[in-house]
């Protein structure tokens, strides 16, 4: 038994120049990740205790990694026993152990003599050491570079110091000339260039040099610095928290006359230019403020404040320029300049796109209003504020619409037409709107098919998935029922790849289950507005006792049908029908029936259905359908068929998994 | 409160301090200091580099008659190229700034993620904007390629926006109100530069000669490449005079553009046109200093 089971403490810290805020979360978790891996792969044991980075640094700390791992046998097979003593003597040489001690071991071909090994176990740091360089270089990062040279190691930045402790030593290695040690760096102007630490002290002494390890503690400061009435946006805070080693919140005001820009400007620069948090009155409408996280501890001076208040005023001094810049040329008259906007190289400019955009509206019957927008939609691509400010697309134009005396409706639908951005974001508010944005992304979605730049993997370009999936959102909650096979334009594989997303969608953003998803699109999904209505029937209806059994019994039906090769319906012989379950099993049917075609909904259609499974059972507890009589055979199957057509208009019953 | 000038004269004792030769602008139009030979070329091949100079930089879209406070058609950029870049360029970087009189201790500094990339140099690289209390003040880019080729010494280049930088130094809404001299504003130095330059860029620049001085720089370019291959004594051949025209051609591009004169499938074409021409520059550049 081994004396003694040292467990240590580990401390890995990669010392690197500013690593881009929105690359550290997956950076972490994949590094702990292969720690996990290099520890089990080892017999190393112990448990990552955390993952932290700031933009400098990356940081991972565990603790009870064995000093060294357990000493292993190895069985070393030798000559057959029977081979002799020589041979026996040799081999017992050859293993550095006396010829008593060899063991003899049978196998399926006879005994043989086997010499055991001991292999001592391997110190950690020696593991350590020879791993970790190849473990840092295999994070994953978006975009890589190179500074030691073309053939030199890869990596999101520069790499300029790296600590590596296990216990009290360090575990030496070299990464792109950078040696391991036990030497960090503090905050560029709160610290030492130089600090000397343990695994121990590591936190508490970077603390004192005004690094704040934990990326949960920077939040927390953030938070609980801030006294004034914030508009949410947890993004920002993520990325301010990511951004910074020792965050300290200020707040700044701008002059009350720039409100009467636009808030959706206002915000804009703010958030996406600036990176600052967007303050509010009591009544949610914008005060002249802003909060800025800096990277320091303190602007006792305010020169930080004043920075940044300047400037935002210069910010919100171009964009006043630019809208009354942009005034001097209407939107109508800006159609011409899409020529010179390209959309995609082989799909044309921006003023072709419009063409075909607005041709689409107006082929789906979409008001005077809705085509108007369609053709001024894409107009603000050539305005200044627009270029600036690409994230306002749309909105720019609604905004111009309205100012510029478009009717309502046609400002609101430019305005609209890119919503939904995501799955979360809603969709366009009026008809108009969300006439417009189908025709946008369908016409973006069948250009690209028909050129084959179809989404593969991660691979999408031109965010095909979000415009397919905003088309199906679109369809269902604007309540449009224009077929997917026109929309998709008679091209299979741009249909294929909406019903997909039409799958996804009721799947995933709906919470439908699958197989009644799968049962009702198997039924029919031409019409989403119509798909719509019967999956909610069908959800609605499962939990009812009957409901199950009846789609176990559909299931059959389609079973026996198949198996007696049964195609087609042919008339139900009423004058065949066996008195009793079966000729009851018909008459429900038609009772059904009559029940359906007058049912005001799919629900109580579905409702009248699955009253039928006591005649159903009954019936195939009671009678034959593969009767020895052809006709009487014929007659049944007949009746199943015309059963399982009539009433699989909602979904396909087959489908439902039944438990 | 420094002028305009002895704030540039800081930056450049700085650079110079640290092994930069300093070099004045070069003597053509250039969208960027990046454009000059001293860092298009100086970047390539194996050897290495340390050069600061300003460099006025073009860009006919940008002008604004001289109206709008921030916005310039010239603007000058202080450009340092630091080949191979040394392990502390982040450092030396952050002394710059000190030695222009900002007491870092007392301000805010970022670093924030901006890759860059010019298609028509076939040129790329990894860095961020650093931003000095909201503000933007110098691009800073670990170039990767250029020409197209994979560089392998590779230079920090360090781009430092100077009005911008002064106006906030300065304290001044506009970039007119700079001092640049004592006794001169930037707007006595700069102002008709900037009110002229737009009204040619944008009103009075006539198409088809900016066309068929496009087609006439090119051609000449494409010329010389032609007799690069050929020529017996490479070490004399003026590839550097075949460069000159392909910044004639980028410079007229711009022009083109901002007189909104070319089209979609033109625009394309035309930035494929120059940098087909920078490539080719830089690729007979690189097989000359290998030689």
């Amino acid at each position: 038994m081994a004396a003694i089971r040292r467990r240590l403490p580990f401390l890995l810290e990669i010392g690197a120049e500013e690593i881009p805020a929105w690359m550290i979360s997956p950076a972490l978790e994949q590094l702990r990740a292969l720690f996990e891996e290099l520890l089990g792969a080892n017999r190393l044991g112990g448990e990552v205790t955390s993952v932290e980075a700031t933009p400098r640094r990356l940081v991972l700390m565990a603790k009870g990694i064995a000093a060294r791992q357990a000493d292993t046998e190895d069985l070393v097979m030798g000559p057959p026993a029977a081979a002799g003593e020589n041979a026996a003597a040799g081999f017992a040489r050859k293993m550095g152990v006396e010829p008593g001690q060899l063991e003899r071991i049978p196998t399926p071909k006879g005994e043989y003599l086997g010499a055991r090994k001991k292999i001592p176990g391997r110190l950690a740091s020696e593991i350590l050491a020879a791993e970790l360089p190849g473990l840092v270089l295999k994070l994953n990062w978006p975009k890589t570079m190179y500074w030691t040279g073309k053939s030199g190691p890869r990596f999101i930045r520069p790499i300029r110091w790296i600590v590596a402790l296990l216990g009290k030593d360090v575990v030496p290695f070299e990464i792109a000339g950078v040696a391991s040690g036990n030497v960090t760096r503090g905050h560029r102007q709160l610290g030492k260039p130089r600090i000397r630490v343990t695994t121990g002290n590591y936190v508490e002494k970077l603390r004192a040099h005004g690094v704040i390890v934990s990326a949960a503690e920077r939040r927390r400061k953030i938070e609980s610095e801030i006294h004034v009435r914030l508009r949410p946006d947890a993004e920002l805070l993520e990325t301010l928290v990511n951004l910074t080693e020792y965050p300290t919140p200020i707040v700044g005001s701008f002059d009350e006359q720039y409100l009467s820009l636009p808030p959706e400007v206002l915000v804009t620069v703010m958030r996406h230019h600036q990176k600052y948090f967007s303050v509010e009155r009591e009544d949610g409408s914008l005060a002249p403020q802003f909060v800025a996280v800096m990277n320091t501890s303190a602007d006792p001076e305010g020169l930080v404040r004043q920075g940044n208040e300047r400037v935002l005023r210069a910010r919100f001094n171009d964009a006043r320029f630019f809208w009354d810049f942009d005034q001097q040329v209407k939107l109508a008259d800006r159609v011409e300049l899409l020529a010179h906007v390209t959309f995609q190289a082989q799909l044309g400019s921006y003023k072709d796109k419009t063409e075909r955009v607005a041709a689409l509206v107006r082929e789906w019957g979409g008001s005077e209003h809705a085509i108007r927008a369609a053709s001024l939609a894409k107009c603000d691509l050539t305005c200044e504020m627009v270029k600036e400010f690409t994230e306002l697309q749309g909105v720019v134009g609604g905004l111009y619409a309205r100012a510029q005396g478009e009717p309502e409706e046609v400002a609101a639908a430019i305005y609209d037409h890119y919503k939904p951005e995501s799955m979360e974001d809603g969709i366009p508010r009026t008809r108009e709107g969300q006439l417009v944005s189908l025709a946008d992304k369908v016409d973006t979605l069948r250009g690209c098919f028909r050129l084959g730049l179809i989404p593969s993997g991660s691979r999408d370009p031109f965010a095909l998935r979000r415009a397919a999936q905003g088309v199906v959102k679109i369809l269902v909650e604007g309540g449009h029922s224009i077929p997917v096979s026109q929309l998709a334009g008679g091209d299979p594989a741009l249909k294929d790849f909406l019903l997909d997303r039409v799958a996804y969608y009721f799947r995933e953003i709906r919470g439908f289950r699958y197989d009644e998803v799968n049962a009702v699109m198997a039924a029919g999904c031409e019409d989403l507005v119509d798909v719509e209505r019967r999956l909610a029937a069908i959800h609605d209806i499962r939990p009812t006792g009957d409901f199950e059994p009846l789609a176990a019994s559909f299931k059959r039906i389609a079973n026996i049908l198949k198996q007696a090769g049964f195609s087609g319906g042919g008339r139900v012989d009423e004058a065949l029908l066996e008195a009793g379950p079966e000729a009851t099993l018909y008459r429900h049917f038609q009772e059904v029936r009559a029940a359906v075609s007058s049912s005001p909904d799919c629900r109580s259609a579905l409702a009248a259905i699955a009253s039928l499974r006591p005649s159903v059972d009954l019936f195939f507890d009671k009678v034959l359908v593969n009767a020895p009589d052809e006709a009487l055979r014929r007659n049944r199957l007949a009746m199943l068929s015309s059963l399982l057509t009539e009433f699989s208009a909602i979904a396909d019953f087959s489908e439902i998994v039944t438990g | 409160m420094d002028s305009y000038q002895e704030t540039i004269f800081k930056l450049k004792r700085y650079w110079s301090e640290r092994g930069c030769i300093i070099q004045e602008p070069y003597d053509m139009e250039v969208g960027a200091g990046t454009m000059c030979p001293e860092t298009f070329l100086r970047v390539l091949g194996p050897k290495p580099y340390r050069v600061a100079y300003i460099q006025p930089s073009r860009r006919p879209a940008d002008g604004r008659y001289g109206e709008n406070p921030n916005r310039l058609y010239k603007h000058q950029q202080l450009q340092v190229i630091l080949k191979p870049s040394p392990d502390d360029v982040m450092d030396q970087y952050l002394g710059s700034l000190e030695a222009m009189g900002i007491d870092l201790s007392k301000h805010d500094i970022k670093f924030e993620e901006d890759n860059w990339e010019s298609p028509t140099l076939g040129a790329w690289g990894i860095g961020w904007q650093v931003m000095l209390d909201g503000l933007e003040i110098t691009q800073f880019t670990y170039f990767q390629q250029c020409g197209g080729v994979d560089l392998d010494l590779v230079p920090a280049e360090l781009t430092y926006g100077m009005e911008r930088l002064v106006a906030f130094l300065q304290n001044r809404e506009s970039v007119y109100d700079i001092e640049w001299a004592p006794g001169f504003t930037y707007r006595d130095v700069r102002y008709a530069d900037e009110l002229e330059n737009s009204v040619y860029n944008f009103e009075l620049a006539d198409v088809p000669t900016l066309w068929q001085l496009l087609d006439l720089h090119e051609k000449e370019a494409q010329r010389l490449l032609d007799l690069f291959a050929g020529a017996e004594n490479k070490q004399r051949f003026p590839l550097l005079s075949a460069y000159d025209h392909v910044l004639k051609c980028s410079n007229l591009f711009n022009l083109l553009d901002a007189r909104g004169a070319i089209s979609v499938t033109e625009r394309v074409g035309v930035i494929a046109r120059v940098r087909k021409l920078a490539v080719g520059v830089a690729q007979n550049w690189i097989s000359r200093e290998a030689a």
